[in-house]
């Protein structure tokens, strides 16, 4: 099959590549950048393993080519970490409220948590579980992923507050 | 010294042992994407594995053609059982006493079964080639029933062991019966029934699932053809066991066998077994003498490896008129599918379905277990509960609440009155357990006090009122339950898998500078062991938790142990990493008293030093024992300061729980929203309660899953109804309600720090606890039964069967 050219930001970085055109994103991201915070749950678009930001919003990658992704901007979990490597808010709120615990679900969450709270900064508890329903865990039971999602609004709220 | 000045309370704070609620110290890996499962690992030269899976229940296979598969470019070999068989391979052994077939060897006996199995440079050319593999079937016909399985003009299923009539647990009466398994008094326990007051009859039915983990099972096999070994890494919650049945199965020496088992996204009993996947790409990293990864998808995960549950289990329960009970009766029809590929401990085919007189004392009972073939997948694996103990609690809890209908009384009095009491303990089952431990009478007051139970109840009366007069269309349920558990399989007398006693072990060795590692034969698959576990050496050796690493899972370096399920790891595991604490605190004594010049027992134990009696000031901390023991020639006592311990517990633990769910159901609709879940465990001395907590979390979201929505549905050709997410129920975060934690402390008496394991129970009880809410909501109404899973269809029908839509 012929190689498609490809060019993209991932967490800052260009990258650029020869791919096979049905390549899913899921699979260039882990198996050809070595980027393997996303995971692969279902591969149909249920569980949110594979959830990556692209272009600000979030997008589950294990159901898009990667040639629809080219030109684009893409955040994945180990983007989120702040500039000197430390833990970014959400990261650590997850950590601090127990919020994951075989932690396959959890670049997923996160990824999606760092959208939710820039499309809605102040959500309810109501928003959070509507806003985080696509991802799914196995583990957690959601109440601590809740909690370690409103604490990490509190914070970024609190650090913007700051810096006004 | 700093810690001179430090109070008693701050050294203790210091530590972060037992009873802390540390962090966990594997969150900053994830939380940042930096997680090891097995499909992160890349090896050079790396091939991919795909199988070829049936699309029939039962078939004969008549020819394989891989030609075309071979064709594909990047292809590399194409694997049937015939070229299996030269190596013996085309079976393998299961956990059960069973055998399975690894490639179909000229039949195949559920849809989904494994056919062939293709490796290719990459997934995508694999998953190509599988499509061009040309198989010929000649359809049979199909067995999803397990009643008629056993009638005598039923299609044998099992032909390699047709006309076997004595199988690995007793006798067979029938092709398609693997065996019988009995448990406490039968004609007593008739004799009891037949004389009784009251009895109560019913049919409780615990529908096939599946343990569904996010991450499905997967594995890395690289043989080095230079060396001759073999490095398997693989989602194993046992990997020593695979180790051991890798060897005895390829005949590699287990020597040459290393097994890791890296980060796993969550097991519940699904990563328990031995399945055909990892076998192939051992086999494949042979044959082509690549690294051959296998990862299988979600439908691949729902629909061939490890169900759970299936159990038809017609019960008797007798008592007095004023409900004192007297007896009673299981008869269960266990449905095992196509192989016998439970992993039960050797001598227990039906797990500790003998558990199922639950927190009552109940003089006499009788259990009864058939296990029987049917075109199904093969697993029968303990969901995130000990053996078969969800069945048991499930069945005793809608039997209590069966009966409580018979004799017209509150469920919560009838429990009450029938628990074993607190002095009775160490209580004898009728069915051949030793309750360790409990005081139910105190959990379960706590749980009635906490929720309001009285008020409860009289607001159920007003709803129901008002349901009649025509002003609500929803009923209140309120689900009651009291379970008990058993775990910490177990005692290597009567415990073995394939031969293997059930101990587990932990090796600790400590640095010179005062920190330590230390290794365990079980395997985290997110329940925090490399945190808690480092929390119970703090507390016995005094060393901070922060500065003890963790290990589990490699083969190579970890001590033999049989992994984690069935809430072992505390139970078990625990114990052993106390008790080689204890073996590195008695030499650390002996250390002491050569530093101080005293003698051994001049000296005591204060949290983290030894002190000489009665002169406080006079003492050695840990950390400086530590460097004394590399560094000191002491008369008498060898250099270093390690120590490992196997530890077989002498007997089980049992935990025990109140739960208490409070539901509203819309008889139109059939929807049932959850309005509370007050959920009160006893496991125990509590070694870090965030963990604990998010644990009751876990396990009761995937009661609630179990209990609404999920199963593993067949049709009557066999076909899986709900292989994948989008038919197999897993709750959101919507669904999903916020749950009330509570606890209370009975400790074990015979385990070293009196743990008995946690995970497990949000399971065992939650299922029971949510389905005799819905069931009490429609309990005015006549309603006595109705099977699980309860969702929104299955309820409306009830509703409508009750004549409740006019
Ligand atoms: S893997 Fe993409 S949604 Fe599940
Ligand atoms: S932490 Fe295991 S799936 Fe969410």
């Amino acid at each position: 099959m012929a190689k498609q050219h490809v060019k993209m930001t991932v967490n800052g970085k260009e990258v650029e590549a020869l791919a096979d055109p049905r390549t899913l994103l899921i699979h260039f991201l882990r198996e050809d950048l070595k980027i393997t915070g996303p995971h692969i749950g279902c591969e149909t678009s249920h569980c949110g393993a594979c959830t990556v930001d692209i272009d600000g919003k979030s997008v589950k990658s294990c159901t898009m080519f990667v040639g629809q992704a080219h030109g684009a901007d893409i955040t994945t979990v180990e983007g989120l970490v702040n500039a000197d490597g430390s833990l970014g808010v959400i990261q650590e709120m997850f950590r601090e409220h127990h919020g994951l615990q075989c932690g396959y679900c959890t670049p997923g969450m996160i990824t999606r948590a760092h959208r939710l709270l820039q499309e809605n900064p102040t959500p309810t508890e109501e928003d959070i579980r509507f806003g985080m329903a696509g991802n799914l865990c196995r583990c957690t039971g959601y109440q601590n992923i809740v909690k370690a999602v409103a604490h990490a609004a509190d914070a970024l709220n609190a650090q913007k507050e700051a810096a006004e | 010294m700093t810690d001179q000045t430090l109070t008693p309370e701050q050294r203790v704070a210091n530590l972060k042992g037992m009873g802390s609620a540390r962090k966990r110290v594997e969150d900053v890996r994830f939380t940042q994407g930096k997680g090891n499962y097995v499909d992160d690992i890349k090896l050079d030269g790396m091939l991919f594995g795909d199988f070829v899976r049936s699309p029939y229940a039962h078939a004969r296979v008549k020819s394989i053609d891989t030609e075309a598969a071979m064709a594909v470019p990047g292809v590399v070999a194409v694997l049937t059982a015939a070229d299996l068989e030269p190596l013996n391979l085309h079976w393998m052994p299961t956990l059960a006493g069973d055998k399975q077939m690894v490639l179909a060897d000229g039949k195949v006996l559920f849809q989904g079964q494994e056919v062939a199995f293709v490796v290719a440079e990459d997934r995508y050319a694999a998953a190509d080639a599988v499509e061009l593999v040309e198989v010929d079937y000649e359809e049979l016909p199909v067995l999803v029933d397990p009643f008629k399985a056993e009638l005598p003009d039923a299609p044998v299923l099992r032909e390699d062991i047709a006309g076997q009539t004595e199988g690995a647990h007793g006798p067979r009466r029938h092709d398609n019966h693997i065996f019988t398994w009995e448990a406490g008094d039968k004609d007593a326990t008739q004799a009891v029934l037949d004389e009784a007051d009251v009895v109560a009859e019913e049919m409780v039915y615990y529908h096939r699932t599946h343990p569904c983990p996010l991450e499905t099972c997967g594995s890395v096999a690289s043989m080095d053809p230079v060396t001759g070994k073999l490095t398997l890494w693989g989602t194993f919650q046992a990997p020593h066991a695979v180790r051991t049945v890798a060897s005895l199965i390829s005949g590699i020496a287990e020597h040459n066998i290393r097994v890791i088992s890296p980060d796993i996204g969550g097991g519940f009993g699904n990563k328990v077994g031995v399945y055909p996947g990892y076998v192939c790409s051992i086999v494949a990293s042979i044959v082509t003498g690549k690294p051959v990864k296998w990862v299988e998808d979600r439908m691949e995960n729902l629909m061939s490896t490890a169900f759970a549950r299936d159990y038809w289990m017609a019960g008797k329960i007798s008592a007095t008129k004023e409900g004192k009970i007297t007896g009673l009766w299981c008869h269960t029809t266990a449905d095992h599918g196509a192989f016998d590929a439970c992993a039960d401990p050797t001598k227990f085919p039906a797990g500790f379905m003998n558990i199922c007189t639950g927190s009552y004392d109940i003089p006499t009972a009788y259990l009864a277990v058939d296990g029987i073939y049917t075109n199904k997948a093969p697993g029968g694996v303990a969901y995130r509960c000990s053996f078969r103990v969800t069945e048991a609690a499930y069945f005793i809890e809608r039997m209590i609440e069966v009966l409580a209908i018979k004799l017209n009384m509150d469920a919560a009095e009838l429990r009450r009155i029938n628990f074993i009491k607190k002095e009775q303990f160490p209580y004898n089952s009728a069915l051949g357990w030793e309750y360790d431990s409990g005081d139910y009478h105190t959990a379960w007051d706590k749980a009635l006090e906490a929720v309001d139970y009285k008020g409860l109840r009289a607001e159920q009366a007003q709803r129901l009122e008002d349901f009649k007069a025509g002003k609500t269309r929803k009923l209140l349920g309120i689900g009651l339950t009291h379970f008990t558990e058993i775990v910490g399989a177990g005692p290597v007398k009567n415990c073995d898998i394939l031969g293997m006693g059930m101990f587990d072990s932990c090796e600790i060795r400590i640095h010179p500078t005062g920190s330590a590692i230390a290794r365990l034969g079980t395997i985290s698959q997110g329940q925090g062991h490399a945190t808690t576990f480092a929390q119970i050496i703090a507390s016995e050796i005094g060393l901070p938790a922060d500065d003890i690493t963790l290990e589990e899972g490699d083969t190579d370096t970890a001590p033999y142990g049989l992994g984690t399920y069935g809430s072992r790891s505390t139970p078990v595991a625990g114990a052993a990493t106390a008790m080689a604490a204890r073996k590195i605190r008695a030499k650390a004594q002996m250390i002491a008293a050569y530093l101080l010049e005293v003698h051994d027992n001049d000296l005591e134990w204060d949290i983290d030093r030894f002190a000489v009696k009665g002169a406080p000031e006079r003492f050695k901390t840990m950390k400086e024992i530590a460097f004394a023991a590399y560094n000191q020639a002491i008369p008498g006592l060898e250099p270093g300061l390690e120590a490992v311990s196997y530890y077989d517990p002498p007997n089980m633990t049992y935990p025990f729980g109140a739960y208490i769910c409070v539901l509203d159901v819309d008889v139109d609709t059939g929807e049932v929203d959850i309005r509370s879940f007050y959920a009160l465990d006893d496991c125990g001395t509590r070694i870090n309660p965030m963990i604990i907590e998010g644990q009751v979390h876990g396990g009761l979201t995937e009661a609630l899953a179990i209990a609404m929505g999920q199963e593993i549905a067949y049709d009557e050709m066999g076909n899986v109804k709900t292989g994948t997410l989008m038919d197999f129920f897993l709750p959101t975060a919507v669904e999903t309600p916020n749950y009330t934690t509570d606890h209370t402390t009975t400790p074990s008496p015979h385990h070293p720090i009196g743990a008995k394991g946690v995970g497990e129970s949000p399971n065992v009880g939650g299922v029971p606890c949510f389905s005799n809410a819905v069931h009490d909501a429609f309990r005015p109404f006549g309603l006595t039964q109705s099977h699980m899973p309860h969702d929104h269809w299955r309820v409306w029908q009830t509703a409508n069967k009750l004549g409740l839509h006019g």
